[in-house]
């Protein structure tokens, strides 16, 4: 079997590998020596399976996600599509507002699908998103959880907001346009949530 | 250039007077008086008189200590904040007062931006590092992007020294309890499951604290409270540093506060950071903790980068914000 490591995340190694004579994209989570065994083995067979589970799920409502093929708990180990599009990170502060804009709002509409049905990502900032065929493919679900409280979705997208003020603040607007997308897609009010970001920033130290 | 800084965010006033040596960091001298309360925490009022009652003693103390004369001093610098409004109140006035009767320059700087710049000025080969800055009051992981020092990750409730200071003052250990805690949880060897709180790069403690204090009252081991608290919160602190680090693809981790004294959480981040092949930095305990010198090291930095501060512009701000500072002395 041929395996390239395409990206050494903070958790995990993401390869290339061969599944079935299909070229595929395998997430390892590794265990790390900082941490005691308990913890260790309980996070990444937790995190493999959540993963897994919200990725299915997310797919199920409209979600662009890569297909799962296989999931091996024991191993920590997701096999999943290779989707050979661009990070949103990458791409973002290089493009014309108008085109920004209509990104923020693709992200804002698949964030609401995933509200919309209590699925949470977790992590959701530009590094998690690849942009391929037209669409944003949302990765990276290891910290996912499903919850109604409006609190787990305004944490949600209060990560967001924080990720575009880190990485993409020369563009203000980002999280203004996500808003957008995230406020017309949802069918019920988004107001709520609106309310509820405002409250976790206030809540912070120095605000 | 010879700045003199005076550190008074909370708990520590401190003088430190400091010199710049081919654009590294000279401490000529480090003086601190730390205020204990007889109970409880931190009393912003006691602690800012407190601060009065040393501040002028630790200033002779501390040019003494540096071999210079006030006349050497170049620039007075003072933490503007972020911390207790009283606290502040008291270092800036003391900070004023001097530079006014010296005829010197007055720089009032960010005290998390210190904590990293500290770091950069005393440690060889520390460049460009992720900050994990842990202390009371402050748990945030900082780094430098798109011209300012951003918060990546922090705490979204409590600060970590504030997680294991209430656990300590509800099973009875004085303040500050973490070398206590940390004693305690050497002789641990049984993990309790505590609910582990990550959200992104940000964390949570008041879940686990509740957790542990429960733990402890319904007579759990205290050593395996400790040792479970501490093995939860620094692989939570671990874990999001690393996060921060592959984030920005930067391959230093410093470490920064009170609780870096910590040897447990000192031995997790630098096993990260040697298995990422990334290099672990911590500045000597004197200038890791809350100080003067920091102080002083930024001051100067920012005054030689060209920037000016005018009486009117001294106010403090309990509220000052890592991510509101201009850097102007990096590109």
């Amino acid at each position: 079997m041929t395996r390239k490591i395409l990206y050494r995340g903070a958790e995990a190694e993401i390869r290339l590998a061969k599944y079935m004579g299909k070229t595929v994209v395998q997430k390892q989570r590794v265990h790390k020596r900082y941490r005691i065994k308990e913890i260790d083995t309980q996070l990444i067979s937790y995190r493999t399976k959540e993963e897994a589970k919200l990725i299915a799920e997310a797919r199920r409502h409209g979600v662009s996600v890569p297909v799962i093929y296989d999931v091996d708990l024991l191993n920590g180990c997701i096999t999943m599509e290779y989707l050979k599009g661009r990070r949103v990170k990458d791409i973002l502060n290089t493009l014309k507002e108008d085109e920004r804009r209509r990104i923020c709002h693709l992200i804002g509409e698949s964030i609401a699908r995933l509200h919309e049905h209590d699925l949470i990502h977790g992590d959701i900032t530009t590094s998690n998103m690849i942009y391929y065929e037209n669409r944003i493919h949302f990765i990276d679900f290891g910290l996912g959880s499903q919850s109604i409280e409006l609190e787990a979705k305004g944490v949600d997208l209060h990560v967001l907001m924080e990720a575009f003020e880190s990485t993409h603040s020369k563009h203000p607007r980002c999280f203004e346009y996500v808003l957008e997308g995230y406020t017309k897609q949802l069918t019920g009010d988004a107001s709520g949530v609106i309310e509820k970001i405002k409250e976790i920033v206030q809540r912070g130290r120095y605000r | 250039m010879i700045c003199l800084g005076i550190e008074g965010t909370a708990h520590s006033i401190g003088v430190g007077i400091v010199q710049d040596v081919k654009g590294m960091c000279q401490v000529l001298s480090n003086r601190i008086k730390t205020y204990q309360p007889e109970k409880g925490g931190i009393h912003p009022r006691e602690a800012a008189n407190h601060h009065a009652m040393y501040i002028a003693s630790l200033l002779s103390d501390s040019v003494q200590a540096a071999g210079v004369d006030f006349a050497d001093i170049d620039l007075i610098s003072f933490s503007q904040g972020p911390g207790l409004g009283p606290c502040l109140r008291t270092a800036a006035t003391a900070a004023r007062a001097l530079a006014l009767s010296l005829e010197k320059p007055l720089m009032g700087v960010n005290h998390c931006v210190a904590h990293l710049e500290i770091g950069r000025g005393t440690v060889k080969g520390c460049k460009d590092p992720v900050l994990l800055y842990v202390s009371g009051a402050n748990t945030q992981v900082i780094a430098f992007a798109e011209g300012k020092y951003r918060v990546f990750g922090e705490t979204l409730d409590i600060g970590i020294g504030n997680c294991l200071d209430k656990f300590g003052r509800e099973i009875g250990l004085g303040f500050p309890c973490g070398p206590k805690i940390e004693e305690y949880a050497s002789k641990g060897d049984e993990y309790l499951p505590l609910p582990y709180s990550i959200k992104g790069m940000d964390l949570a403690f008041s879940g686990i604290l509740t957790a542990s204090v429960a733990y402890a009252r319904n007579g759990r081991r205290l050593e395996d409270v400790c040792y479970s608290l501490q093995e939860t919160t620094f692989a939570m602190l671990t874990e999001v540093t690393e996060r921060a680090m592959a984030h920005t693809e930067k391959q230093e981790v410093l470490l920064g506060g009170g609780v870096a004294s910590n040897k447990r959480l000192r031995e997790m981040v630098q096993m990260m950071a040697k298995d990422r092949g990334a290099s672990f930095f911590v500045p000597s305990r004197d200038v890791c903790v809350d100080n003067g010198a920091m102080i002083a090291w930024l001051g100067l930095l920012m005054y030689q980068s060209g920037e000016r501060m005018s009486l009117q512009d001294s106010l403090i701000n309990q509220r000052y914000r890592t991510d509101m500072v201009e850097v102007s002395w990096r590109d």
